[in-house]
């Protein structure tokens, strides 16, 4: 019995010190202020999106984020399937009865938001290419044709694709969630570059934007002269408060909650299936706790009758 | 140690411990035998269509560009549909055709039973049950082998039927899409679809 | 500890298939009525874990295949398809990626383990040999696999570890450019290592059956070294005895395994995988997958590139000479008190180079590497054959059974005085 929690506690700690060792392998990097981290209700073992949240958040992406970010890996289809902003698991009322709305292709709301978009289809017959509204199918347009032409409307700086945003930053969640909320009035200390914008949560190094009075004459800072946290980038702060206006009343319309919903979105956008997943994970880990004890209580059985 | 001596004991004095032991086993064996059942699930069903192909399983199409006489071709699931503005010729001819002249007297419409007779009325039935004759919706599949039937393009080879024509093995549909000469066994398959307003249908 | 074969065919299918093609025979005496040892511990039960690690790793390969494009074009969005469309595909790719982290944390306990108990030594040379040519199929599979995603960390790792090659004098840059199929990592790239990344499994597979082969001819070491003297005394059938114990760790391990997949699927994975691959623009810090910052840290220690591939080469190919390299003559570092302290060494250098793998190539951290680096080699080369001559192991057990009623003398007070009645 010693011996076997032994072994298993040295499993354990084998895939605990692995995974923190993936964790300060991530740490290297920015002096940037420590992320605000507010609870986010798809967190933890039982997590799961709120849908109102979501819907929100999909209000705040529409209105402000997609003029600028692109969003390739999703489809009007995905606002309207299982766990989605607009899921739907009965029809509206002026809905046929033959229609069955649990289908994102038939869900009035994904349709209407579809077409709501002119989509380039063709060619037709006569060889041209013609625009019609876009249907579920349809993949969230982009804003920008190319990277180029991204570039040239950005300040030479490219806005990444939000489809995955959240798994491709270091804790996506809280790093946008503070991003966001990050724009503040640059300290004395520094002078920003025309076209650059300064943040307390971007991973930068402001040392470079000392006034020179602030520097030797290497370009250290001086002595006792702080180096204000955060960095610089292209993008102006797109959050103010009142901007987008929310059909409940109740909401209120600050930048810190604008923040938070759209967080939630582009969580559900980066992981649609993480209600599924720790859903199953529960059912999984459950299941493995009592074949691990029945077999364990096997295994004693069968050794009873030997010395080892 | 104390564990042996208590199977000798058992062993010794009754049947209580070799019930309780199998009793273990079974359980452990058969809780096993439930993970490994429940994996194959998801290890099979990942080969069902995924969601952006069951996004394409309906279609909408716009009916009103399409003038009497005309048929267009669209694709559903990945198969053409042919859909066909009958003419009154058309649609007499159709009707006047008896059940007894036809080599399949199904009406293979998706949107009625199986055991409908294939009068012209029941091959343009709709989903509500309604029957718009002007208007012929079918597979473009020919039941023989799968060959796509021409006669839906102005000017394609329409068969003796005037309907359509397999160029493959030599198959004849008439203008309700029946077949009437050649290997095919069955007709045209009609698909589910609703009319959404006059000049609109979905399919699927 | 070949033994004569115990199988006797009841049935008359049994035995009409017994006489043209005796594969029920085969599996009888290898998994059934195989004699081992019955002092084998949890450290053992690796090699059945890894058994599964391989089978889940292809049947979840296979699958991801059915949905996956390699073409450069289409590899990042056919992943994020797999992620999104596909049924259970989330978990397909997920049991997929963790499961090559899972493979790598096995296959190091198993391997530590036969260091630790002499597993590598006469007559197992063969079983050990294999072993090592495994372990670099595995590694030359996952790094493959790894690019397949086409993120940014696939496509810069992808570059460095090619680019390795390019160290080697006179030939290296035609061996580069005839790796990539190019002049840089494309998409010839990605279909080859695709192709490759399918292929290698199955040379594993077949592998692994000769690893097994060669287990069961002179049979499984054990934890006093000591080989077995009497089959009745010192082994138990394999079934039921090590089938129930090997399960039983199986889902303890799987366990872990679903903890990962389900609740931190990314958590060993990085980030900047989620951006698709883009030549133009290099991550700031590239990283290897954690199972490879070990070798990735003895590479980076060494201030000569060249010097920096053969360092890391080494590293696994001495591996190969190990057999030969420790002359002790006592199996079981149980018995050996002075290389046991070595070797606790030893694995923390293992820890620590795997940590400093992950850190900035600089300062300090490039002298500690140096520092464990060296310790790595000197292990092998001059700690095991010096120690071998110099140390003076203690009294081993005369058999394996002797081992155990020792073991239960010292550790049950109580038993001691009934002992010697037994």
């Amino acid at each position: 019995m010693i011996r076997s929690t032994r072994a298993s506690a040295t499993l354990v700690a084998a895939a605990i010190s692995l995974a923190s060792l993936a964790s300060t392998a991530e740490a290297a990097g920015g002096g940037a202020k420590e992320l605000m981290h507010p609870h986010f209700g798809f967190e933890g073992v039982t997590g799961h999106y709120d849908k109102e949240a979501l819907q929100r958040g999909y209000q705040v992406y529409r209105t402000i984020c997609s003029s600028c970010h692109s969003m390739k890996q999703l489809s009007f289809r995905n606002l309207g399937q299982k766990g989605a902003p607009f899921y739907l698991d009965e029809c509206p009322d002026g809905v046929p009865e033959t229609t069955n709305c649990s289908n994102p292709n038939d869900n009035p709301i994904v349709k209407a938001i579809a077409a709501e978009y002119q989509v380039q289809d063709g060619p037709d017959d006569y060889g041209d290419m013609f625009d019609r509204p876009g249907v579920p199918s349809d993949p969230f347009p982009r804003p920008y044709p190319n990277e180029q032409i991204a570039r040239l409307a950005n300040n030479g700086a490219l806005p990444p694709d939000m489809s995955l945003l959240v798994k491709a930053r270091h804790h996506g969640a809280a790093y946008i969630y503070s991003l966001m909320q990050g724009y503040a009035e640059p300290p004395a200390s520094v002078e920003i570059p025309a076209g650059q914008y300064y943040n307390e949560y971007y991973p930068g190094d402001m040392s470079q934007y000392l006034k020179p009075e602030y520097k030797d004459a290497e370009g250290h800072p001086l002595e006792g002269v702080e180096v204000p946290p955060g960095g610089v980038f292209a993008m102006s702060q797109p959050l103010y408060d009142g901007m987008v206006d929310y059909a409940d009343e109740e909401m209120p319309e600050t930048i810190e909650q604008y923040a938070k919903d759209v967080v939630e979105f582009l969580t559900w956008a980066s992981e649609p299936k993480l209600e599924e997943r720790k859903k199953l994970g529960v059912m999984t880990v459950i299941y493995l706790v009592v074949l691990c004890g029945l077999l364990y209580a096997s295994y004693r059985e069968i050794w009873s009758k030997v010395d080892h | 140690m104390s564990a042996t001596s208590e199977s000798d004991i058992g062993q010794g004095s009754g049947d209580e411990q070799p019930t309780r032991r199998d009793f273990i086993h079974l359980m452990s064996g058969s809780v096993a035998a439930v993970g490994a059942a429940a994996v194959v699930i998801p290890l099979v069903h990942q080969m069902n269509p995924a969601a952006n192909v069951l996004a394409l399983a309906t279609k909408e199409v716009d009916l009103s560009a399409i003038e009497v006489g005309q048929a267009i071709k669209v694709m559903w699931q990945g198969k053409p549909v042919f859909i066909r503005r009958r003419t009154e010729k058309e649609i007499e001819e159709a009707a006047a055709v008896s059940l007894g002249q036809l080599r399949d007297a199904k009406a293979r419409n998706d949107n009625l039973s199986g055991s409908d007779d294939a009068t012209d009325g029941n091959r343009v039935k709709a989903s509500d049950g309604e029957a718009r004759p002007e208007w012929l919706v079918v597979v473009g599949v020919c039941t023989h082998l799968g060959c796509i039937p021409l006669g839906t393009a102005q000017g394609e080879v329409r068969g003796d039927y005037d309907g359509w024509f397999c160029p493959c093995h030599g198959s004849h549909y008439d203008t309700s899409g029946r077949i009437r000469k050649g290997p095919a066994p069955e007709n045209l398959a009609v698909p589910p679809y609703q009319f959404l307003s006059d000049a609109k249908i979905k399919i699927g | 500890m070949s033994h004569q074969s115990t199988y006797d065919p009841q049935t008359g299918i049994e035995k009409w298939l017994d006489k043209r093609l005796p594969v029920v025979r085969l599996a009888y005496d290898s998994f059934v009525d195989f004699p081992t040892p019955k002092n084998l511990n949890y450290w053992y039960t690796f090699g059945g874990i890894l058994a599964i690690c391989l089978v889940v790793q292809i049947l979840t390969g296979v699958i991801l295949a059915m949905h996956y494009t390699p073409h450069k074009d289409f590899a990042f969005d056919s992943v994020e398809h797999i992620m999104r469309d596909v049924n259970y595909g989330w978990l397909m790719r997920y049991v997929h990626a963790n499961g090559a982290s899972m493979f790598f944390i096995a296959v190091y306990i198993h391997m530590f383990r036969g260091l630790y108990y002499g597993s590598y030594k006469e007559p197992r040379e063969m079983l050990w040999i294999l072993g090592v040519v495994i372990f670099l199929l595995m590694m030359a599979t996952a790094f493959m696999g790894y690019v397949l995603p086409w993120g940014q960390m696939s496509f810069w790792g992808a570059t460095v570890i090619t680019n390795l090659f390019s160290a080697i004098p006179l030939v290296g840059e035609s061996i580069r450019t005839w790796l990539w199929g190019g002049f840089s990592v494309d998409n010839a790239t990605l279909n080859r290592f695709f192709s490759l990344h399918y292929l290698l499994p199955f040379a594993i597979a077949g592998v692994v059956v000769l690893h097994i082969w060669a287990l069961h001819v002179p049979g499984n070491n054990n934890p006093t070294g000591v080989e077995v003297k009497d089959v009745k005394k010192d082994t138990v059938p394999f079934h039921p005895y090590y089938t129930v114990k090997d399960g039983f760790a199986i889902a303890v391990f799987m366990l872990m395994f679903a903890a990962f997949v389900f609740f931190m699927p990314n958590a060993l994975g990085h980030p900047d995988n989620y951006i698709e691959a883009n030549p133009l623009s290099t991550p700031a810090h590239i990283v290897p997958e954690w199972y490879f910052l070990a070798f990735y840290a003895i590479l980076r220690a060494v201030p000569d590139k060249l010097g920096g591939v053969v360092l890391m080469f080494g590293s696994i190919l001495v591996l190969f000479v190990l057999p030969w390299l420790d002359t002790s003559k006592v199996r079981s570092m149980r018995y050996r008190p002075i290389a046991k302290l070595w070797f606790a060494v030893f694995v923390v250098v293992c820890l620590a180079l795997g940590w400093l793998g992950g850190q900035p190539a600089e300062g300090v951290y490039v002298l500690w590497a140096r520092i464990a680096t060296a310790y790595y080699f000197a292990f092998f080369l001059i700690i095991l054959p010096l120690l071998g001559v110099m140390e003076t192991p203690r009294a081993m057990p005369k058999s394996i059974s002797e081992s155990i009623t020792k073991a239960h003398a010292t550790t049950t007070i109580g038993g001691a005085a009934a002992q010697p009645a037994e």
